[in-house]
């Protein structure tokens, strides 16, 4: 029984892609989570259950509609945001509520598709298909790999826009970058642990490592091995236990939270 | 002597208050130039529209002889260092880190160690920012606007809110700063001593600028100085 979970493909595919979306959304959630928008995340989520209602009504492949209505509201939230100045929070609220208004409105128009929307709504990572996984890979790659490249702009215009602006960095463009990145890696993640725990794998993680008070690329490291164990080991157990991937994921990653304090208010963790 | 920076009828309009009413100064390389006045008197105001933050302005401002609506170029000569950096006291930065988002180029990595010396913040260099003192924080931040080797250093009030030491060793990193590397500093401030002390060339301003020369001038004449303290004076009163 131990190992052998470890031979079968779907279980390959399930574990490449929970590895990459766990890096994923742990580069992306920390600078989200240091901009004061750890909720962004699920905004983008409840707003991709409006695109994946419409695409299932609409018969195409629902991650795609998902993926045109999440980024499209993102970036129109954050352009009303700072167009009407509206705070931040007040903004989430909106773009949270509208994407599950929407999506509630075209499922009682078509008669309801309950099955197919459940696991959009917890995530099926053991079901997930090649082209999937291909797909995940590919759109982490890329995306890493643009941070990788503007690091330092991206890095200075979370840490301090002003000082950004002035130093020639074009921070209004780094945040729209930042948005979009946001809803590629969200509605990507959809599979892993669907729309409802998403800000999880966003918060939790950055939220851990941050404790341990360490520079920008450790605490990045930090952050992306509590999120790589919680979703390694939360598809095994979930496999062995027969529970659901999501919510085992979710409460590993709490958990590792739940230590970092402990051990942190016991004193154990010194700074430096 | 080469003009650095040349303000020529400098107007900045806010919906309920002139800010900034026909401000012209210039300043010639090697300055070290205090700006002084009472809270509201537009210092910020005239920093926010000489670092191109805000572009809403009549008049024109020139570096190194061009108009900054043209080009943006001139800001790679500027070294800024804000009145109170803001960001989270738990972001996970350490000095370095700071340090390095000042630089343009990845290849001057070596150049950290190099400023974090000469700021004695070598020590320092792998602590968080959020842990250390508001003094030592302000070195960080003068390190990294050191970093590009800038010609002009730009200071808004940069010693609000630290200890008498920080801020005497703070001065005398400007005085060196000016004298030794022959950076050009335009610095504002509450402290009228200091400016004394420091500043070779004095710019008053209340909205208006009164009082635009030499420090020795302004310091010599009594009247101005009086007129000065009386306005920050009921400025202080006004606040309290």
């Amino acid at each position: 029984m131990s190992l052998e979970i470890l031979t079968f493909s779907f279980m390959h595919r399930a574990l490449i892609s929970g590895i990459a979306i766990a890096i994923l959304c742990s580069v992306v959630g920390l600078f989200l989570v240091l901009r004061r928008y750890s909720l962004f995340g699920d905004a983008i989520a409840h707003s991709s259950f409006g695109g994946i209602a419409l695409g299932l009504l609409a018969g195409v492949y629902p991650l795609w509609t998902a993926y045109g209505v999440s980024i499209a509201s993102a970036l129109i939230i954050t352009k009303i945001k700072d167009r009407y100045n509206i705070s931040g929070d007040a903004s989430i609220a909106v773009l949270l509520s509208s994407g599950i208004a929407v999506g509630l409105v075209i499922i009682g128009l078509s008669g309801g598709f309950t099955i197919d929307i459940f696991s959009f709504l917890f995530g099926s990572i053991l079901l997930i298909s090649v082209d999937d996984t291909v797909l995940i890979l590919a759109l982490t790659g890329v995306i890493l790999i643009v941070i990788l490249i503007l690091y330092r702009q991206i890095l200075y215009s979370t840490f301090n826009e002003e000082q950004a602006k002035v130093s020639g960095i074009p921070v209004e463009k780094i945040n729209y970058l930042i948005v979009f990145m946001a809803g590629i890696t969200v509605v990507t993640s959809i599979q892993l642990v669907g729309v409802l725990l998403i800000s999880a794998l966003f918060v939790i993680p950055n939220v851990t490592a941050i404790m341990y008070g360490k520079g920008f690329k450790q605490t990045a490291i930090i952050s992306m091995s509590f999120s790589i164990f919680s979703v390694v080991v939360g598809i095994l157990l979930s496999y062995i236990f027969d529970i659901t991937p999501a919510g085992t994921i979710v409460l590993l990653a709490i958990s590792l939270l739940a230590g970092t304090m402990g051990i942190k208010s016991s004193g154990l963790l010194s700074k430096n | 002597m080469l003009k650095i920076v040349e303000i020529d009828n400098l107007t900045v309009q806010y919906p309920d208050v002139k800010a900034l009413d026909n401000v012209s100064f210039e300043v010639n390389q090697g300055d070290f130039l205090g700006i002084i006045g009472p809270n509201g008197a537009g210092k910020s105001t005239l920093f926010d529209a000489m670092l191109g933050l805000n572009t809403k302005y009549k008049g024109t401002i020139k570096f190194f002889g061009e108009d900054i609506r043209k080009s943006k170029n001139y800001l790679k000569e500027i070294g800024y260092v804000p009145q109170k950096p803001i960001f989270e006291k738990n972001f996970p930065v350490t000095v370095t880190d700071v340090v390095r988002m000042g630089l343009r180029n990845e290849t001057d990595e070596n150049k950290i160690d190099e400023v974090l010396q000469q700021l004695w913040m070598h020590e320092l260099r792998n602590r968080i920012i959020g842990e250390l003192s508001g003094g030592q924080q302000q070195r960080v931040f003068i390190a990294k606007a050191l970093i590009t080797n800038p010609k002009i250093l730009i200071l808004d009030e940069p010693v609000t809110g630290i200890d008498q030491q920080s801020i005497d060793l703070f001065y005398s990193i400007l005085r060196e700063l000016n004298s030794k590397q022959k950076i050009t500093i335009i610095w504002s401030s509450h402290d009228l001593d200091a400016v004394n002390q420091l500043a070779n060339h004095v710019a008053c301003l209340n909205r208006t600028l009164f009082f635009h020369g030499e420090s020795e001038k302004f310091f010599s004449n009594d009247e101005l100085v009086k007129q000065y303290s009386e306005a920050s004076m009921q400025e202080h009163m006004h606040h309290h």
